[in-house]
């Protein structure tokens, strides 16, 4: 699959949510098939916490496949052939858009100078790409998690943006065990003494921290059902228990190597940023505290999709979501699809998922 | 696409372009029917699988219950809501009626009209709760919850202050008058107003 790797850099400073402003924003993105002649076919395609703009295209740093190559590609239910796919990092990243790992305007990373950001601040973001790139409606915005609530935002503060929004397994607010687990993740890396405040790009980083703050996150992207499925209580390549606190379950040593897995392609701070945006994520706040007040007046189609087994944005959020869009009296289409996965569920082999999608882009 | 008899009804009489609420929407074939004439539809639905199949051909389905999810429709939101085939599995079929008349202007309302006489003789004869064309499904494993004649619907209505606008009767795909209808006809069809 052909792929072309840019950086854009927006023309003005970023207003941000928290007040004040971010200068010179770079945008790293990654795109999918030709744009048509009336620009009519683009998709905003939107990533997860710790996803990048890699959807169809190998990571730089993992070598592994992009982490949606079985959704978007010819012939795929977001199917390059028809559409154009525009895959952007979002700020607080540190696959090349502008982060805490970037240099500030004194030549030096901002670290914890970085400005807390916010979900719509990442697409107040995405919409400067958007301008930059003469793309004024788009065919669609796509997300899962995080994605999704990007997704979401863009439907409410930028109504006229996109004519489909399809949201899968995510929220319209993090919920307390949400922010709970993120609180979590957050501690572990900051507890690590390497994180000294943030300030660890000249260096050692936090890995430690940060492994921690990835096992127990992947914990919350599976299900009981998946786990037992997988692990169950056995042992790894060993006979019996060591009476020791080595790896001796198959658990442990999987947590183990995705923690250590994930340090090798992401940053700490941007860890703690991204998580932050994602906790103070609350559509229904930013709208006069009713969700429905959100979405008052929207001609776009919506479709949100859940999974039975996600316990960290289970159904009701989404069809919390839903009620709001009926109220509202938006189009909207909601289903909860089965699958074993947990909230990972929308990254893997669900085939109902599959027809959803390319009914709904149709 | 040939579509049961009550939906090419309901397809039939709905003003081309309107705003459609299809409750019950199965697989969503009326969706697709009205669809065909320009209308706004949108459908609920609580089997899994048949919300798919409606996501997967571009339809508007929101899977859910529409006992409780009725309420989260705005008044007067469509020109149309539709009940089709699913009154009968409804937890309070009036409290049901009372919520199409207040999402839509005008309500279509079809279902298995528990009087034909097939169903009569079934009972007087055979002793047993009726398994007949209509009614395909055996008592303890059917959805019909709240079996209803087309009497019973018609002494409803008027006590909900419903006018019936128009109604259709039929034995299979047959079209029937409206004489004698609460004894021969195996499904009716109604529009309602408020």
């Amino acid at each position: 699959m052909s792929t072309t790797s840019k950086t854009l850099t927006l023309p003005a400073p970023l207003p941000l949510d928290g007040g004040g402003e971010l200068a010179r924003v770079e945008i790293a993105y990654e795109t999918y098939g030709a744009l048509n002649a009336d620009r009519s076919n683009a998709i905003l395609l939107c990533h997860a916490l710790t996803g990048d703009q890699y959807v169809a295209s190998p990571h730089p740093i993992t070598g592994k496949p992009g982490w949606w190559e079985r959704m978007v590609g010819p012939g795929k239910p977001i199917d390059t052939d028809r559409f154009h796919v525009i895959c952007p990092n979002v700020i607080g990243s540190c696959m090349g858009s502008t982060g805490p790992a970037s240099e500030a305007s004194d030549g030096q990373p901002y670290a914890m100078r970085f400005p807390v950001i916010t979900i719509r601040d990442m697409v107040r973001a995405h919409g400067g790409l958007l301008d930059a790139l003469g793309i004024e409606t788009l065919h669609a915005v796509v997300g899962g998690s995080m994605g999704g609530m990007q997704a979401l935002s863009l439907a409410a503060n930028w109504p006229e943006r996109a004519e489909r929004v399809l949201v899968i397994a995510s929220t319209s607010r993090h919920s307390a065990q949400n922010i709970g687990f993120h609180e979590l993740g957050r501690q572990a890396v900051m507890a690590d003494p390497r994180w000294n405040q943030g300030d660890y790009y000249t260096g050692e980083a936090p890995d430690s921290g940060l492994a921690v703050a990835r096992m127990a996150a992947h914990i919350t992207y599976l299900s009981e059902e998946a786990l037992t499925e997988k692990f169950g209580r056995n042992l790894q390549d060993r006979e019996a228990k060591t009476f020791g606190f080595d790896a001796d379950f198959q658990v442990e040593s999987y947590l183990r190597y995705q923690g250590s897995g994930f340090t090798q392609r992401f940053d700490a701070n941007s860890y703690l940023y991204i998580t932050r945006a994602m906790d103070y994520f609350d559509l229904a706040e930013e709208h006069g505290g009713k969700l429905a007040n959100a979405f008052a007046g929207t001609q776009a189609r919506f479709c949100l999709v859940s999974f039975d087994s996600d316990w960290l944005y289970p159904t009701a959020e989404s069809r919390h979501v839903v009620h709001a869009l009926n109220a509202a009296g938006a189009a909207v289409s909601f289903v909860e699809l089965s699958a074993p996965h947990g909230h990972d569920s929308f990254l893997l082999d669900v085939p109902a998922l599959d027809r959803v999608i390319r009914g709904f882009l149709r | 696409m040939s579509i049961r008899p009550d939906l090419a009804v309901i397809a039939g009489h709905v003003t081309p372009g309107s705003r459609v609420l299809d409750i019950g929407c199965g697989d969503g074939a009326l969706m697709i029917a009205l669809r065909e004439k320009d209308c706004d539809v949108r459908g609920i639905e609580i089997d899994g699988d048949c919300v798919e199949r409606c996501v997967s051909q571009g339809l508007s389905v929101v899977q859910g219950d529409a006992d409780r999810d009725l309420a989260d429709y705005p008044d007067k939101g469509f020109d149309y809501a539709i009940l089709s085939q699913t009154l009968q599995t409804a937890a309070r079929p009036d409290r049901m009626l009372d919520e199409l008349l207040r999402v839509g202007t005008r309500a279509f309302v079809s279902f298995p009209n528990f009087a034909h006489w097939r169903t009569r003789a079934a009972l007087l004869f055979g002793g047993r709760m009726p398994v007949t064309r209509a009614i395909p499904v055996s008592w303890y494993a059917t959805q019909n919850i709240h079996h209803v004649t087309v009497k019973d619907f018609r002494d409803l209505a008027k006590e909900k202050g419903a006018r019936i606008e128009r109604e259709w009767f039929f034995a299979g795909e047959r079209p029937l008058g409206r004489a004698g209808a609460n004894g021969r006809a195996e499904f009716a069809v109604f529009e309602l107003s408020r």
